[in-house]
C-alpha cells in the first residue's frame, strides 16, 4: 500500500484573516498593503516568489509622467480604450492611468532601479499604442530598466515584503476556493485549500478574505511566452465556484516571439526603433499601419505577420518575419535590450547586432479572466452581485482594463493598480468581516479528487492530452478563427476532458510530486480551454485579439459588450454584461 | 542524434541513497537540458522531479549540476554539451527528491542581509533623482535571480555552511552601492561576521557558474573593502 495523497491525515488548518493566492506583482502588492494595514496575511504561491512570471516582463511599465515630453493620464486612457477596441470600461481605465503615475513614482521610493535621463528623472521610451494627443504620434511613456523591467518589479516587491515581514508560504499549490453557501442569499468565500509540494499534505487556509493573484493560461497554446506554470488555476478555481469567466475569447498573440519555442522578444526593441521586414525585405506595417508602423498594436501587428506568411511573404517562404535592430547600433543593443539579445543567441544562436532576428506571434496574455469591480471584488453577474471576500487581480482578473486587446506594458500597469486596490479593499473588508464558518471536511471534495487522480491504476498519461490540446488551441483558437474551426473544437476539447478522466499519473509518492500536480494544471487548462472556445464561437465579429475570418468586421451594434461564460453541465453557459463608456464613443480604429 | 543523460536520482521514499540512472533520447543541437528533462518525465518516467517555470533563464527554478558545472537546465543546449550529458542536483544543499534541493536556508541568508532599499528621509514629491553614474554602480548585481548557482557552487560555503554565500553578498551588495540607500553600514556590519565576507577565497566558481553573468567575486571584493573601511 502507498500512502495516500493529503493522505487519511487531518488537514492542516490555519486561521488568517486575508489569504493571497499567487506571489507575483499583484498578490506582492496587495501583500504589501495588507501588511501596512496590520492585517494577517498569508501568501501562499505553487512557487517561490521571485519566481513568478511578473519577473518575465521586459520592456517596461507605462505612466505618463512627461519626463521626456508632454503627456497626460487622459492620453494614456484613450490609447488603452482604443487599443482594447473600445470593449474597455473606461472608468476602470481612468483609474488605470491616473493611478498608474502615483505607483511607479512609489516603486521608485521602494528602489527600483529605473534607468535615468540625464538630470537623474526615470527615463522613459516609446511603446506600441502609447500615443500623444490621442493618436498623433509615438510618445515616450514607458518606464523602464534595462530590459527587464518585470524582473525588477518582482523582486522590488519582493524585497518590501521581506521588509514589511510578510508570512510566505512557498510551494503551496492551491487547489480549491472554500465557497460556503449561505441560505438563498447566494454564497461567500472564506480561504483556500492548498497542497504542500514537499510533503502532500493538504493545509486549509480560513480566512475573510481572499484574493486570485495566480496569473495567466498561456500554456493552453502550444507556443507561449508564458512560463510553464501558467495553467489557469485561479480562472478555473473560481469557474468551479459557480464564478464566471469573462472575454476569455479574447487572447493577445505578442508579435516576437522566438520562432518555436515561442521565448517573447519584447515590444522595446520596436519601442527603440526596430523593424519588421518580410522576404523582400520590406518594411511590411507600411501596409497595415501608416501612421505608428511596427508601434501598432499587438493584435494588428501579429495579424500582419501572419498575411504576410500566408502571400508567401514569410522569411524564404516560411512562417515567420524578421526583427532587424542592426541599425540601433551595439551600444544601443547592449544598454537597453541586453536580455533580449542575448535570448536570440541562447535560443536561435543569432546575434542581434549582425543579424536580423527570426520571430512569430507568441501566446501571450489573458485579456479576460475573472469579473471585478474597480475594488477588485469578484462579480457573479451583469448586474455587479459580487460575492463576499474574495477578489481577484491582475492578469487573473477581467476588470476590464485590455478589453478586447491590451497594450503593452499595460498588464505590468495592471498589477500595480490593481494589487494595491486588492490590498485596501481587502484590508477595508477586514476591519469588520469574519472568516465563515467552514463545514469540517470542506477540504474532502478536492482530496478525493485528487486521491482518484493519483491512484488510477491504468489510464492514459496526462502529458499526451496537454500536448493535443496546445496543438488544438493553437490551430483553431488563435490569431484567426472561423465558425468551422471553432465548431470543430468544442468536440475535441470535449473528448479531450473525457480522456483527463481517464487519465493516471505515474509517480504514486507524497514527496515533491509534481507529477501530480500537472496532471491537476491540466484540469485548469481544459477548463479555461472551454470557456474560451465557447465564447469565441458566438462572438460573431472582430474586435481586437478576436479575429473571425468569416466576421471580419467589429459589429458595436451586437457586440459592444463583455461575454460571461459560467460552468454547466454539457458546456459553459454564455451570458453578456455592458461595457462601461464614460468620455470616449467607440470609433473605428485606425492606426 | 540520441543523447545519453546520466540523471542523480533520490526517491526519499524509496531509496536510502541517490543513484544514477541512465536514459537514451533523442534531441536537437539546439534543444536544451530541460527539454530532455521534459521529454523523459513525458515519455519514460512521469516521477523524475524537478523544479522549473518559465524556461528562458529569467526565473532561476532550475538550476543544477550539468556535466560537472552549475547551471540553468533550460539555458544550456546539447551542442554546448555533446552526447553524454549528466545531471545531478546543486552541490552542498539537501537533496528533497531527484534534482529538487531545499531551498530554505539559500533563502534565509538571502534575508539575513537586509535586501530591500532603507532610506528614512522625507520622500520628495516625485521620484528620487539619480544620475546614471550612480544607477550603473550597482547595476550588474540588480540581475541577481536567485538560483542558487553560485552559493552551491562554492567550495568554503560547502566546507562551512553557516556561509551567508555569493548570492547573499550579491544582493546586499545591490543596495550598499545605491546612492538612495541608508543603510550599508548595517548591512556591512552583518557580513563583517565570520561567516560574511571574509569566508571568500576568490575561487571564482560563483562567477562561472552565474547564469546572469554576473561578476560576483567582484561583487564581493567591492563588499569586503567596504567592510575592511568601515572600521
Amino acid at each position: 500500500m502507498t500512502p495516500s495523497v493529503g493522505a487519511a491525515r487531518a488537514p492542516v488548518i490555519h486561521d488568517f484573516q486575508a489569504v493571497i493566492v499567487g506571489a507575483g506583482g499583484a498578490g506582492l502588492w496587495a501583500a504589501l498593503e495588507l501588511a501596512r494595514a496590520g492585517v494577517r496575511t498569508a501568501v501562499l504561491t505553487k512557487l517561490y516568489p521571485t519566481r513568478s512570471h511578473t519577473g518575465a516582463a521586459q520592456g517596461g511599465v507605462c505612466a505618463a509622467l512627461g519626463n521626456q515630453e508632454e503627456d497626460h493620464w487622459e492620453w494614456h486612457m484613450f490609447d488603452t480604450i482604443k487599443g482594447g477596441d473600445y470593449l474597455v470600461d473606461q472608468d476602470a481605465a481612468e483609474i488605470l492611468a491616473q493611478e498608474a503615475i502615483e505607483r511607479v513614482i512609489e516603486l521608485e521610493r521602494m528602489g527600483l532601479p529605473f534607468n535615468r535621463t540625464a538630470d537623474g528623472r526615470i527615463d522613459q521610451r516609446r511603446f506600441g499604442g502609447h500615443t500623444r494627443a490621442f493618436g498623433e504620434g509615438p510618445v515616450r511613456r514607458a518606464c523602464y530598466a534595462a530590459d527587464r523591467t518585470g524582473h525588477m518589479i518582482l523582486q522590488t516587491l519582493y524585497q518590501q515584503c521581506v521588509k514589511h515581514d510578510v508570512t510566505f508560504f512557498d510551494e503551496y499549490h492551491v487547489v480549491d476556493l472554500l465557497v460556503e453557501r449561505r441560505g438563498a442569499g447566494g454564497s461567500v468565500a472564506g480561504g483556500a485549500v492548498a497542497y504542500r509540494i514537499a510533503d502532500g499534505a493538504l493545509h486549509v487556509f480560513r480566512a475573510a478574505a481572499t484574493l486570485l493573484a495566480t496569473g495567466g493560461n498561456g500554456r493552453m497554446f502550444r507556443v507561449t511566452s508564458n512560463a510553464l506554470t501558467l495553467t489557469g488555476d485561479g480562472m478555473a478555481l473560481a469557474y468551479r465556484r459557480g464564478v464566471p469567466l469573462q472575454d476569455m475569447e479574447f487572447y493577445q498573440f505578442h508579435p516576437t516571439g522566438i520562432v518555436g519555442l515561442g521565448i517573447l522578444l519584447s515590444e522595446a526593441a520596436r519601442g527603440e526603433g526596430g523593424y519588421l521586414t518580410n522576404d523582400a525585405g520590406e518594411r511590411f506595417m507600411t501596409r497595415y499601419a501608416p501612421r505608428l508602423m511596427e508601434l501598432a498594436p499587438r493584435d494588428m501587428v501579429s495579424r500582419a505577420i501572419y498575411q504576410e506568411v500566408r502571400a508567401g511573404r514569410g522569411i524564404d517562404g516560411g512562417d515567420y518575419v524578421y526583427l532587424d535592430v542592426r541599425h540601433l547600433g551595439r551600444d544601443v543593443i547592449e544598454a537597453k535590450l541586453p536580455d533580449i539579445t542575448d535570448f536570440a543567441r541562447v535560443y536561435q544562436g543569432v546575434e542581434p547586432i549582425t543579424q536580423p532576428v527570426p520571430v512569430q506571434p507568441t501566446a501571450h496574455y489573458a485579456m479576460g479572466g475573472v469579473p471585478t469591480t474597480t475594488t477588485t471584488e469578484v462579480v457573479l453577474d451583469k448586474r455587479g452581485t459580487i460575492l463576499p471576500g474574495l477578489y481577484a487581480a491582475g492578469e487573473v482578473a477581467c476588470v476590464s482594463v485590455h478589453g478586447a486587446n491590451r497594450l503593452g506594458t499595460n498588464s505590468l500597469v495592471d498589477l500595480l493598480v490593481f494589487g494595491r486596490r486588492a490590498g485596501r479593499a481587502m484590508a477595508e473588508h477586514c476591519r469588520t468581516a469574519e472568516a465563515p464558518d467552514l463545514a469540517a471536511d470542506a477540504h474532502e471534495p478536492v482530496r478525493a479528487d485528487l486521491e482518484a487522480l493519483r491512484s488510477r491504476s491504468t489510464g492514459e498519461n496526462p502529458s499526451h492530452i496537454r500536448r493535443d490540446l496546445a496543438s488544438a488551441m493553437m490551430e483553431h483558437c488563435g490569431v484567426f478563427r472561423t465558425d468551422e474551426g471553432l465548431r470543430g473544437l468544442v468536440p475535441v476539447v470535449r473528448e479531450l476532458r473525457e480522456r483527463y478522466r481517464r487519465a493516471r499519473v505515474q509517480d504514486q509518492g507524497t514527496v515533491f510530486n509534481t507529477d501530480l500536480l500537472e496532471a491537476r494544471e491540466l484540469g485548469y487548462l481544459l477548463d479555461c480551454a472551454e470557456a474560451t472556445v465557447a465564447a469565441a464561437l458566438a462572438r460573431t465579429e472582430s474586435r481586437g485579439a478576436h479575429y473571425r475570418e468569416d466576421f471580419p468586421e467589429r459589429n458595436d451594434d451586437r457586440w459592444l459588450k463583455h461575454s460571461l461564460a459560467y460552468a454547466a453541465e454539457g458546456g459553459p453557459r454564455l451570458k453578456t454584461k455592458p461595457v462601461t463608456i464614460t468620455r470616449f464613443e467607440p470609433k473605428p480604429r485606425v492606426y | 542524434m540520441q543523447v545519453q543523460l546520466r540523471i542523480l536520482r533520490y526517491d526519499p521514499e524509496r531509496d536510502t541513497k541517490p543513484q544514477w540512472a541512465t536514459y537514451r533520447v533523442e534531441a536537437g543541437p539546439m534543444d536544451r537540458v530541460l527539454d530532455l528533462l521534459h521529454t523523459i518525465k513525458a515519455e519514460t518516467d512521469g516521477s523524475l522531479t524537478f523544479r522549473r517555470s518559465c524556461a528562458h533563464g529569467v526565473c532561476g527554478s532550475d538550476a543544477m549540476l550539468i556535466n560537472g558545472r552549475n547551471r540553468l537546465a533550460c539555458k544550456v543546449r546539447v551542442d554546448q554539451l555533446g552526447t553524454k550529458i549528466s545531471v545531478a542536483p546543486l552541490p552542498g544543499l539537501p537533496v528533497v527528491k531527484d534534482l529538487v534541493v531545499d531551498m530554505e536556508d539559500f533563502f534565509a541568508k538571502y534575508r539575513s542581509v537586509k535586501p530591500y532599499l532603507v532610506n528614512d528621509s522625507p520622500e520628495p514629491e516625485r521620484e528620487r533623482l539619480q544620475s546614471a553614474e550612480q544607477r550603473a554602480r550597482y547595476d550588474d548585481t540588480t540581475k541577481c535571480i536567485l538560483c542558487a548557482a553560485c552559493t552551491s557552487s562554492c567550495p568554503s560555503f560547502w566546507a562551512a555552511k553557516p556561509y551567508v554565500g555569493p548570492a547573499a553578498i550579491v544582493n546586499a551588495h545591490r543596495f550598499i552601492f545605491d546612492s538612495r540607500d541608508e543603510a550599508a553600514a548595517e548591512r556591512l556590519e552583518i557580513l563583517a561576521d565570520e561567516d560574511g565576507v571574509w569566508r571568500c577565497r576568490t575561487i571564482f566558481n560563483c562567477v562561472d557558474a552565474c547564469p546572469r553573468g554576473i561578476n560576483i567575486t567582484q561583487a564581493i571584493l567591492e563588499v569586503s573593502s567596504a567592510v575592511a573601511r568601515r572600521a
